[in-house]
Order: structure tokens, then C-alpha cells, then sequence
């Protein structure tokens, strides 16, 4: 309400120039806390997708630099630009560094040689532990298709427009990388129907 | 001529809740007679399952948090200062308004809300059905409606067929009751269609009958397991209160 008295007067009063850039700045904020929710999902996106804790630390926050720098250029589904963002600044960030990624599970280790923990939880912290490797053993595209899905819940829709890809290819990537975790961790060991 | 290895995508996007209505029956009524599909759903849930802990969805660190947090507060060029004199006084006046507005609307809040609860369920209800959006993943199987809960909720509703007993599972929706995303579940009693919508538990419970009826609809709360569930239908509060035992007992197995 303050707001809307300060713009409507201050065209009479000042150049309007000035006035643009603090609404600007204005937007700019204003736009940076509705993308603020998606600040979880996009980590564990870059974090999958680099395989390297600090490089995702850096690879979201430059995203979020360039998502405020850019905010007029979104149309519709915030979330989604959002993440096609990550995915450039992750393709930026292994071009220039075209080292071995560095151990993605490094975390989890010391859970799982806490000798107080009881023997379920170990058991526990060891799947989730494979889990993990085997996502990031992962090749791409099927790596990024099934993180998008599973890990942030994200619609069709959307993976296609970050990743894109047509609809058809986000769901054969899909299907491929399902059941190349089946294989690796499930018995029944089903290879899928066309294999 | 549709093979199975062809339906391999189909069955993935049903699992995921992105396949149309239509479609989704056909394909379920294909797995029901195909064994090859039928092993290859169960695996895609198992897949599912796998990928469902939380420890696979960690958070972001707290310093970057901060830092990004940071990074929308900054930039403030030195705003044009509006003369004192005149503009103040206005200016004063209005975020005084503001605030009392907000003030009261804050605390008014909380007192209607009690006592609108059944009016929201109501008009949810009735919303379901005119707006041709009964449900956002349309299928009996509880496989598919369960994990379609994920990452929509920040808690997970039991869902339970409950065909048997005369009431089959349709499908599921988010709604939104008192400005929060709840859960709910569409069942039918022959041509009627019941919404149980589900959030969880919190305050007192609301000085209201079980079952009761209002504007010509039946509504029935109940909680479990730090859950909250109101069943709203145009059925009998008889017939509800079935519904509502066959509930329980099917998640209770």
C-alpha cells in the first residue's frame, strides 16, 4: 500500500529514470524470494548433476546471480527456468573443470562408521549409500532424467522444457534408467521387455 | 498392434500420474491380463520405493542458504528521497491503515475458520465436480495415487481400494482447505461421488458432530494417526459412516 502511494507520486517529483532503477532493484528482490522456495531442489539438482558437494554450492549460487540478472526474461514456470539455468551454469562448471568429479558420497561415510548407531540405522545409511553411488555411477541423460523426476518431483512437462527434449525422449530416458536400477538392485532383476 | 515393449513408456507415465484418463484404464486394463506388464509395474514401484527415502533428498547447506538469501537483500541504490513536509504525513497515514488492516484480518482469521471448516469442504467438494477436475491422477490402482502424493505433500496419506466394500477408489487431487494444500482421495457409491480430504492433524478438534449433514451434503471427520480425514458426499450419513468403517478397517491391515 506505501508502495503505491510512493509510485504514483513520484513522477512529479523526480526524473523518471531514477525511479526505474529502484523498481528495478524492487522486481529484482521481489522475484528472488519467489524463487527462494526452489533453492532445495535446485541444489540436489546440481549436486546430482556435478557429483561434487562444493562445485553444487557454487553452480546455485551463480544460477541464482544469473536468474535475478535475468528475472524479466522468465515466462510462466518459475521453477523451470530456474533449473534450465542450473543445467547451463553445470554445463559451464564441467566444461572448465574436466577432472575426476570428486567422491559424491563423502557425507555419508561417517554415519556409517558411528558405532553407536544401531545396526537397522547402518543398514539403512549403507542402502542409501548405494543409492547413491548407483545414481551417480549413472550415465547421462538417464542420470539428470530420473534426479529431475524422483528427487524433485518434477512433471513431464517441465523436464522436457529444462532438459529441452521432447516429451517422448524425457519418458524413454525415464524407463531406461528405472530399470537400470532395477538391475542393479532388485532380485527379481528384470531387464525390461524389449532388452 | 501395440507389444508390450512398446508400453514400457505408457507404463512409466502412468506410474508417474501423466497419463490421461483415458488411457490410463485402457493400459490398466491390459496389465490386469498381461503378466509381462503387470512384472514390469510392480518394478518400476519397487524402483520407486527405492528412490523414495528422504536421506536421498538433502537440503540445501546453510551458509549457501545464507549467502543467496544475502544476495536478495543487497542492491540498494540510493533511493530518491520524497520531500518530508508533505509526504510523510500521507505516507504515515497509509502504512498505519495497512497495518491495522492486516492486524485485524490476522486476527479475525483463526476465529471464522473453525466454524467455515464444513462451508470449505463443501464448496471443495462441489468445486470437484463442476470444474471438471475431480481428479489430477485418475486410476484405481493405490500404487499410483500413493506415490503421486510425493513431493506434492509434506506428509503422506494412506490410500486403501475399497471396491469390495462398494465404494472403488478413482483417483486423487490436491485441494486447498484453509490456504493449505491437503490431499484428496475420490471414491464412488454408485452414481455418487465422495471426496475424502486428508491433512494433518492440528488444534482442537471442532465442536461438531462425527457425522453430520449441511446444505443437503453428509460429512463425516474422523482422525488417525496424527491425521486429520473429513469425508464430504451427497450420500446418506448412514451410508458415510460406512464408508468411514470400511476406511479404517482397510487401513488398519
Amino acid at each position: 500500500m506505501v508502495k503505491g502511494y510512493q509510485s504514483r507520486w513520484k513522477p512529479r517529483l523526480r526524473v523518471v529514470h531514477t525511479a526505474q532503477s529502484a523498481d528495478d532493484t524492487q522486481n529484482e528482490r521481489q522475484f528472488g524470494r519467489r524463487l527462494l522456495p526452489h533453492l532445495d531442489d535446485a541444489y540436489r539438482y546440481a549436486r546430482y548433476l556435478a557429483r561434487d558437494q562444493s562445485a553444487a554450492e557454487d553452480i546455485v549460487q551463480e544460477a541464482f546471480l544469473r536468474a535475478l540478472k535475468g528475472y524479466a526474461s522468465c515466462r510462466g514456470n518459475e521453477k523451470a527456468w530456474l533449473f534450465a539455468i542450473v543445467r547451463n551454469c553445470c554445463i559451464d562448471w564441467s566444461k572448465a573443470h574436466r577432472s575426476a568429479p570428486s567422491d559424491f558420497t563423502d557425507g555419508l561415510k561417517e554415519t556409517v562408521v558411528d558405532s553407536e548407531t544401531p545396526e537397522t540405522q547402518l543398514q539403512r545409511d549403507r542402502d542409501i549409500l548405494s543409492i547413491r553411488a548407483a545414481i551417480a555411477g549413472m550415465p547421462e541423460p538417464f542420470r539428470e532424467a530420473i534426479v529431475l523426476r524422483e528427487i524433485d518431483a518434477l512433471s513431464y512437462r517441465e523436464i522436457a522444457t529444462i532438459t529441452d527434449v521432447p516429451i517422448g525422449t524425457v519418458m524413454s530416458r525415464l524407463a531406461r534408467a528405472r530399470i537400470m536400477l532395477a538391475t542393479l538392485f532388485l532380485s527379481r532383476g528384470q531387464k525390461g521387455m524389449s532388452a | 498392434m501395440t507389444t508390450c515393449a512398446e508400453r514400457e513408456p505408457a507404463l512409466n507415465a502412468m506410474i508417474d500420474g501423466e497419463l490421461d484418463g483415458l488411457n490410463a484404464s485402457k493400459l490398466e486394463a491390459h496389465v490386469r491380463g498381461c503378466a509381462t506388464c503387470s512384472a514390469y509395474l510392480a518394478t518400476l514401484a519397487d524402483v520407486r520405493d527405492l528412490m523414495a527415502p528422504d536421506a536421498l533428498k538433502e537440503h540445501a547447506p546453510a551458509p549457501l542458504r545464507a549467502r543467496i538469501e544475502a544476495m536478495m537483500a543487497t542492491p540498494e541504490p540510493a533511493q530518491p528521497r520524497l520531500p518530508t513536509d508533505r509526504y510523510i504525513p500521507w505516507l504515515g497515514g497509509g502504512a498505519i491503515g495497512a497495518l491495522a488492516a492486516s492486524a485485524a484480518l490476522f486476527l479475525a482469521v483463526p476465529q471464522f475458520s473453525e466454524s467455515d471448516m464444513p462451508d470449505q469442504l463443501i464448496a471443495g467438494h462441489i468445486r470437484s465436480l463442476q470444474a471438471n477436475h475431480l481428479t489430477d491422477v485418475l486410476t484405481s490402482n493405490r500404487h499410483v495415487v500413493k506415490p503421486w502424493f510425493n513431493g506434492r505433500l509434506d506428509f503422506s496419506p494412506p490410500v486403501v481400494d475399497l471396491g469390495a466394500q462398494g465404494f472403488p477408489l478413482v483417483g486423487g487431487r490436491l485441494d486447498y482447505i484453509e490456504g493449505r494444500p491437503v490431499a484428496a482421495l475420490v471414491y464412488r457409491r454408485r452414481l455418487h461421488t465422495i471426496n475424502l480430504f486428508i491433512r494433518p492433524l492440528s488444534g482442537a478438534a471442532p465442536s461438531l458432530p462425527a457425522t453430520f449433514r449441511r446444505q443437503t451434503y453428509s460429512l463425516s471427520r474422523w482422525t488417525a494417526g496424527g491425521l486429520e480425514y473429513w469425508a464430504v458426499s451427497d450420500i446418506e450419513k448412514g451410508e458415510l459412516q460406512t464408508f468411514h468403517a470400511s476406511f479404517d478397517r482397510a487401513t488398519a491391515q
